[in-house]
């Protein structure tokens, strides 16, 4: 019975609640063991899938001591975001979206980071990196209407994050004012890789102090309905940020694999080989591993609760010998 | 009650009300009330009231039911002013796949029917949440699930069982105290008496009570505590008018045995109308798993109705009485027991169960009126300090045999 749930999940439209369940994928039904509520939400609005693995480069231009000045635009919007298939949560966004963009450079960039607050309440971008105190967006309160630039050098590298930092703190990170920063290293660059960014996220909708939703990327179940397609023997970097609200810790678990992980990714050598990691809350590190055998892989947290309220995906891995 | 009723004042005959027939007085404010509300829904600053944000949404979940292993049935209800949508479904804290009957969108006063696959373990809690589109979520907890009771053989008769023990014997057994009423003396069947109206005051409140508290459970535009004061009121009152309806008999010895078995009959009436409520409690918490029947919760009914049989040969004891009628009436108080037991079981209602806890307790309220009008007809009424023992002594067995019952 619960491995019907799954698969009628994938094939239910969105306000598909009432229907009966259908099974159109053939003999993927009986590896989801575990139920992901009804229906898919709407991804014209904003698509995990897509977010996954899209950088935003900024607009680049050659400053006169020769670096690389990067410009980028965010503007603070309120608006409702689907978390779960027909559950709206009234967000606070960077740029319309939750996470907002994941701002990518390499370290030594100047960055200059136009913002503006179109939202209905006062907002801030905290940066973690190395900068001024000026420039860190907890003093500097943008008031809806207005605007604030704030520009820096990109350092250290690592896997960063970005959040507002106006008071309440808690409302406004879990209302959704968060995103990932990723700052490249200069000397030793990265090997190429499939690279994608997951962000682990609550959802309070009823404000009684505690998450109804969870999930990497904001929708619950998003990866298990639309599973991230992987080939076997494909290196692949993962870029994980622990902005869950209310709970102290979450964790990333891979079946059917390990992973090198580096701790915030700012040292050359990985800290660990593991399948399960846990973080902090604003804590996040990068992971790199390789599938050595083809078919639907799961990663979740190894919270049992957030995985079964929506922090549960899957990596469906082709290309390779079936053995 | 005064039977002369002083006829009102004839009104001088004015212009004005021979301008205007008697029926268009009545209906005229009514007829501004619709012209008003029409104009204020067409113009009126309706937005003004209406609050914008959070929406306004209630859903109450009626009864969980397990129709077999691996099914859960969530009934629900919208009881708020808005419109809801049912968006997901959780159990024990996990999203899960459901079915819901119909459109996923109640509006208000519709109830639907959600189906849910999910392997709940038998003897142990389950939490079944809904979360609406605005994330607004209503839990509803189970204590013990077991599957639901359906309407067979083996159900009928062990709540037919249990409504024998609870409900008919020990009326029956307290019917049984006639033969000694017979034989005291005058001052002690009005002790007994008082006794009988102190255990029946005792189960007034004590189904009032009852009431009370479930009516938190019904879905508020249900009006729970509306629902308590129709029973509670409209009981006593319709159980009055009906025994009106008797033809009265000639005054002398022929009225007083008419008054006593009147008396004896409001009582069952009112009884059984309590034992039909007291069913439904039982069978819905059982049905509902919130009710474990123990032996000792049965034996503690047991001693607690017994003492209803004794209300109802307490205004007959210096009566003839066939001993059919006897049973008659203890059938009247006893079998309703188990009525309410199979409804409350098979299809419980919060709605039904508050109304029918209510008009018991309305219907034992009667009962004391009946018994306080009989006594006070006695030597000393009330006030006499054997009779008042006689009820502070009911109250205290009441609350002594309810030690077993109290849950």
């Amino acid at each position: 019975m619960a491995a019907v749930s799954g698969a009628a999940a994938l094939a239910r439209p969105a306000a598909g609640a009432q229907q009966a369940p259908q099974i159109v994928h053939g003999g993927r039904e009986h590896i989801h063991a575990m139920g992901t509520g009804g229906g898919d939400v709407d991804t014209s609005l904003f698509d995990p899938s897509v977010y996954l693995d899209r950088f935003d480069w900024g607009t680049t231009s050659t400053l006169p001591d020769g670096r690389t000045l990067r410009e980028y635009q965010i503007t603070a919007l309120d608006r409702p975001i689907e978390v779960a298939p027909g559950v709206f949560f009234e967000a606070w966004t960077y740029n319309g979206t939750v996470p907002g963009p994941t701002i990518r450079c390499t370290e030594g960039d100047r960055l200059r980071i136009a913002f503006t607050n179109a939202g209905s309440h006062p907002h801030t971008i905290h940066f973690h990196g190395i900068h001024a105190a000026n420039m860190d967006g907890v003093f500097e309160i943008v008031d809806p209407g207005k605007s604030f630039t704030y520009e820096f050098d990109a350092k250290p590298a690592g896997v960063q994050l970005y959040h507002c930092h106006a008071a309440p703190l808690k409302r406004h990170i879990h209302k959704g004012l968060y995103g990932t920063f990723i700052i490249d290293p200069k000397d030793t660059p990265l090997a190429p890789a499939r690279e994608m960014v997951m962000v682990m996220n609550g959802f309070d909708t009823n404000f009684d102090g505690e998450n109804e939703v969870y999930a990497v990327n904001s929708v619950a179940f998003h990866y298990q309905r639309h599973p991230i397609q992987l080939q076997v023997g494909e290196l692949v970097r993962l870029y994980l940020v622990n902005m869950t609200e209310f709970d102290l810790i979450n964790s990333f678990h891979l079946h059917g694999n390990f992973f090198k992980y580096w701790r915030t990714g700012t040292r050359p050598d990985f800290y660990e080989y593991t399948d399960n990691v846990m973080l902090c809350q604003g804590e996040r590190g990068v992971m790199e591993f390789t599938f050595e055998h083809e078919g639907l892989f799961m990663f979740h947290a190894h919270q049992s609760e957030f995985a079964e309220l929506g922090w549960m995906g899957l990596f469906e891995v082709t290309g390779g010998v079936v053995v | 009650m005064s039977d002369a009723t002083a006829a009102p004042p004839e009104p001088p005959p004015g212009e004005t009300a021979a301008r205007f027939p008697l029926w268009l007085k009545g209906v005229l404010p009514l007829l501004l009330l619709g012209a008003l509300l029409a104009l204020f829904l067409a113009k009126g600053p309706l937005g003004v009231f209406r609050a914008a944000f959070p929406p306004v949404e209630e859903l109450t979940l009626q009864r969980i039911e397990f129709p077999a292993p691996g099914q859960i049935r969530i009934h629900v209800v919208n009881g708020g002013p808005e419109p809801v949508t049912v968006s997901q479904v959780m159990v024990d804290d996990a999203y899960w796949t459901f079915v819901m009957s119909g459109e996923p969108t109640l509006e208000r006063l519709d109830d639907g029917t959600i189906d849910v696959p999910y392997p709940w373990v038998r003897g142990e809690p389950v939490k079944v949440t809904l979360v609406t589109t605005s994330g607004v979520t209503f839990t509803h907890e189970v204590a013990v699930a077991m599957e639901s009771p359906r309407a067979d053989a083996r159900y009928l008769s062990t709540f037919a069982l249990l409504g024998i023990y609870v409900g008919v014997v020990p009326v029956f057994l307290g019917l049984l105290w006639l033969p000694f009423l017979r034989g005291v003396s005058k001052h002690w069947t009005d002790f007994l008496l008082a006794l009988t109206m102190g255990l029946l005051v005792f189960l007034g409140v004590d189904a009032l009570a009852e009431a009370i508290e479930m009516s938190g459970v019904v879905a508020s535009a249900f009006q729970g505590i509306g629902l308590v004061t129709l029973g509670v009121v409209g009981a006593p009152l319709l159980i009055e008018g009906v025994g009106r309806l008797r033809k009265r008999a000639p005054a002398g010895a022929g009225q007083v045995h008419a008054d006593a078995m009147r008396a004896a009959l409001l009582i069952a009436i009112g009884i059984g109308l309590h034992n039909l409520g007291e069913g439904l409690a039982i069978g819905s918490a059982y049905a509902a798993g919130e009710l474990a029947l123990g032996s000792a919760l049965v034996i503690g009914f047991l001693l607690h109705n017994t003492t209803e049989g004794i209300g109802i040969v307490a205004p007959l004891a210096r009566e003839p009485v066939k001993l059919a009628v006897l049973a008659g009436l203890g059938a009247l108080a006893g079998v309703p027991t188990i009525l309410g037991a199979w409804i409350g079981g098979l299809s419980y209602s919060p709605v039904a169960t508050v109304l029918f806890l209510a008009i018991g307790a309305g219907a034992v309220i009667q009962v004391v009126i009946t018994l306080g009008r009989l006594l006070s007809r006695r030597e000393g009424g009330l006030a006499r300090p054997l009779n008042a023992a006689g009820l502070v002594t009911g109250l205290v067995i009441m609350y002594v045999t309810g030690l077993w019952v109290a849950v």
